[in-house]
């Protein structure tokens, strides 16, 4: 028998017992309860307990799996039933209440709580779908199809619905194929430069020598970005598999997924697939007797930005302090202890399955053609749904905003999108029409980056999220380059002045000049793009800088040495004391007519008050500059 | 700070327990600097004299990588460490605010454990639960929506009880 018809039985054979015990799990109702990060940090394990609890005391035949992000983090804890003669149907917002009563009621009744469900997963007639929803119908899930519909840690469940017949069907291939199908795929890397991935494993391939490296990088150093976290949380083995077939691509023996230090759960999820993929006969000696044997371990980053860049990665892989090292050579002929190594993003691994699968012209039917296929995004910040969406390249920011994220919360307007994270930029009202892809975006002065957005509303300051990233990208810096460590170290120090109102006219045109000089003088990325924040938000909010340094005033109101808190005499309701209560710092008294008056001198503006007024009298505000309050003191106290 | 002679020699202990499991190559630095503060929960300068002997560098490479590192601490952390997140997400929902909240109430600054070493406080860059932001992390556990009110809540859920307006009391100690 030749050794490709081997591996088929042997994959075909795998394959049909893991669908057994796939269809095994629906002879009775089935309820899934997400438990990544962000359902545990919404409380889910609290709910699965309780599901398990009231199974137990009403005596109810049903199976419980923890699952994965679905991706509608807003609505965690989330929970899906599927019952036998009903659609399956996901709850949200789910309460130790509520999940006593999908056991009670629609599991020990035929009441599917309706009033609970979010959609159901399936077009039916009684419940609308996912589909259903604006946001279905532009979601486009080929990497996080079955993100939340499966347990991670079972590789059968992956493998029952289509996992690593990719990688049985690559062995059974020359690797030449599979990089020429990589090739023709377009597929761009999503670790943030969008560099083509099929060139890159061409070039490692070719590179002469006998040991050869793979490495997953899941540094996902991002502040504001989450989508790595979640797809290996939700689905390690769709990663594993591409991981698996690159190394075959490029003629690798060893791999390492590079997962950061504050992913327990992940790192966690990861060892448990390598574990178990080992047990199937899918990683290890003689893969599924093709005769290719390709091992993989986890190694724990250890909290530095920097090290997300490849070189300053392979450094810290190596026992060094994480600097980026000149390039070239690139890692592709010279990397990880000076073999050829071939780094991929999260998301660049786990697409290769889908197109191995399904063939280079299927992908680019997605997307744009520079850019094809999806683009996975983290939605964060002042928008109705966060969470995680994978739409086309190609959608527009607008489409993302208000049909994915359903729009800004409690009716404010829109300010700007932050996309791109510490290397991006804050794209304005103006660019919401403009198609995400690799070169709009660039174009735009933002950057597609790994995929976190954070959208900002009214009450965002522009000139503070500059500040905010270029203090994180100053504090990143590994110190290599003169540029990077002085050059950022001066402009937030400039920042800092304008947020506190400190600013110098000539301020501006500093920044700019600095900007240049920081992309110039630094070697790797971060330093080219930590002025980009800056940069962009001068470009598009400009009069926001102007009215700090000109005004000492703080338009969105959110600088804090800028601002004060004041409670408006009119509006204070004499009986009411909500606010003296919450302030953490007594700052509030009232006067001698009752009213509530604030202590300038002790408020530490927290915004407790504020939150803690109730809403039938909204007496309290913010005034910048702070100086208004005693402006506004005088003219209460004129008789 | 000044470590006691048994805390050293725990220290010691441990570290020469883990060192056992690695062989001598310079790729294991990181791993077993990662072990030994999962073990001790710090990075003890006695600890890296030992790594390095073991990997056969100089005492002062194994100290630059672990001062590299935001991950790795070189003092004891107090006995629940308190980590704020500052990540984009939570920065723009108050985290620095949160953060506030969190030193006042402790009396430490960023990087110091209470004087009875019960809490330690540090910023985290995102632990991706920005849909929760503002989010605090104790000890594993990740706390969503976090307000100054629940910064007062939790820490009277861990049995401290400080009156209003008021932080514990005592001189804090520097962590790194
Ligand atoms: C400062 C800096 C941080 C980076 N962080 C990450 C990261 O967290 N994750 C990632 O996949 N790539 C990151 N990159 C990009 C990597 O250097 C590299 O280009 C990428 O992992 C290649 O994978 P891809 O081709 O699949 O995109 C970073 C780059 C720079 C300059
Ligand atoms: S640009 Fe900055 S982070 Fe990059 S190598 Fe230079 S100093 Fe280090
Ligand atoms: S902002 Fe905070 S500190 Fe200031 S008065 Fe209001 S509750 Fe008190
Ligand atoms: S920014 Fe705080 S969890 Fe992501």
């Amino acid at each position: 028998m030749s050794s490709s018809s081997i591996v088929a039985e042997t994959f075909a054979k795998l394959r049909q017992k893991s669908r057994t015990a796939w269809q095994s799990l629906r002879d009775r109702p089935l309820i899934l309860v997400g438990t990544a990060t962000c359902g545990r940090a919404a409380g889910a394990l609290e709910i699965l307990k309780v599901i398990k609890e009231e199974l137990e005391k009403h005596g109810i035949d049903a199976r419980v799996l923890e699952v994965g992000c679905m991706g509608h983090c807003y609505a965690e804890p989330l929970v899906t039933v599927y019952k036998p003669g009903f659609p399956p149907i996901s709850y949200g917002y789910v309460t130790g209440g509520i999940a006593a009563r999908l056991v009670q009621d629609f599991l020990g009744g035929d009441d599917p709580c309706l009033e609970f469900a979010l959609a159901a997963l399936e077009t039916n007639d009684m419940v609308p779908a996912l589909t259903d929803f604006p946001r279905g119908m532009i979601e486009k899930p080929i990497i996080l199809d079955k993100c939340g519909l499966i347990d991670p840690e079972k590789i059968e469940h992956y493998i029952a619905l289509g996992g690593y017949a990719a990688l049985a069907r690559a062995l059974t291939r020359e690797p030449e194929w599979v990089v020429e199908e990589i090739k023709a795929s377009g597929l761009r890397g999503r670790g943030g430069a969008g560099f083509p991935t099929g060139r890159k494993w061409e070039t490692c391939r070719l590179a002469p020598g006998e040991k050869k490296y793979v490495i997953c990088n899941a540094d996902e150093g991002d502040p504001g970005a989450f989508m790595d976290r979640a797809i290996l949380e939700s689905n390690p083995h769709e990663v594993l598999e591409g991981l698996a077939i690159a190394a075959y691509a490029v003629g690798a023996r060893q791999g390492y997924f590079y997962i950061r230090a504050e992913y327990p759960l992940a790192v966690e999820r990861v060892k448990k697939a390598i574990e178990e993929a080992r047990q199937a006969g899918l990683l290890g000696t003689n893969i599924l007797g093709s005769g290719f044997s390709f091992n993989v371990d986890v190694f724990q980053g250890s909290g530095a930005f920097v090290c997300g860049e490849e070189t300053a990665l392979i450094a810290s892989m190596e026992g060094e302090p994480g600097l980026p090292r000149h390039r070239p050579p690139f890692p592709a002929t010279a990397g990880l202890w000076g073999k050829p190594t071939v780094i991929n993003n999260v998301k660049t691994l786990a697409y290769v399955p889908h197109i191995i699968e399904r063939g280079a012209q299927w992908f680019r039917e997605t997307g744009t053609a520079g850019s094809p296929g999806t683009a996975v995004f983290a939605l964060a910040g002042k928008v109705i749904n966060t969470g995680l969406a994978e739409v086309p390249m190609g959608t527009t920011l607008r489409q993302l905003v208000y049909d994915v994220g359903s729009g800004i919360p409690k009716g404010k307007s829109f300010k700007a999108v932050q996309i791109g994270g510490p290397s991006g930029g804050c794209l304005p009202e103006a660019a919401l029409d403009m198609p995400i892809d690799f070169d709009s975006l660039s174009q735009a002065g933002a950057m597609m980056g790994s995929g976190g957005m954070v959208i900002l509303d009214e009450d965002d300051c522009m000139v503070e999220i500059a500040r905010f990233f270029l203090d994180f990208t100053q504090k990143e810096s590994c110190g290599k380059c003169t540029m990077c460590r002085l050059g950022t170290r001066q402009m937030l120090d400039i920042l800092e002045a304008i947020t506190k109102g400190q600013g110098r006219p000539g301020d501006i045109e500093l920044l700019l000049e600095l900007a240049e000089d920081v992309k110039a003088g630094s070697l790797c990325g971060l330093g080219k793009t930590a002025p980009n924040p800056v940069l962009s938000t001068i470009r598009y909010f400009r009069d926001e800088y102007e009215a700090h340094i000109k005004e000492r005033r703080c338009p969105a109101l959110m600088c804090r040495e800028l601002i004060a808190y004041y409670i408006l005499p009119e509006k204070c309701e004499r009986s009411c004391d909500a606010c003296v209560g919450s302030c953490p710092v007594e700052a509030i008294y009232p006067n001698e007519d009752r009213i509530k008056v604030i202590d300038q001198q002790k408020c530490v503006k927290c915004a407790s008050c504020l939150e803690a007024c109730p809403p039938q009298y909204k007496a309290v505000i913010k005034l910048s500059p702070p100086e208004l309050v005693a402006e506004r003191g005088r003219k209460v106290n004129i008789p | 700070m000044h470590l006691t002679e048994e805390e050293k020699r725990v220290a010691l202990e441990q570290t020469g327990n883990i060192l056992e499991n690695y062989s001598r190559e310079r790729g294991n630095l990181i791993p077993i600097l990662q072990q030994v503060q999962e073990k001790l929960g710090y990075v003890p300068l006695v600890a890296m004299e030992e790594v390095a002997r073991h990997l056969g560098i100089p005492a002062v490479d194994v100290y630059s990588v672990a001062t590299f590192y935001n991950q790795f601490r070189l003092i004891p952390p107090g006995k629940h460490q308190i980590k704020v997140c500052m990540g984009t997400a939570c920065h723009m929902k108050g985290g620095n605010i949160i953060l506030d909240c969190w030193k006042r109430r402790l009396g430490i600054d960023v990087n110091q454990v209470t004087p009875d070493r019960e809490f330690s406080l540090e910023r985290v860059a995102c632990v991706g639960c920005c849909t929760m932001a503002p989010v605090t992390v104790i000890d594993e556990e990740v706390y969503g929506k976090v307000t100054p009110t629940r910064v007062d809540g939790l820490l009277f859920s861990f049995g401290v009880k400080i009156p209003k307006g008021q932080q514990k009391e005592g001189e804090a100690v520097e962590q790194q």
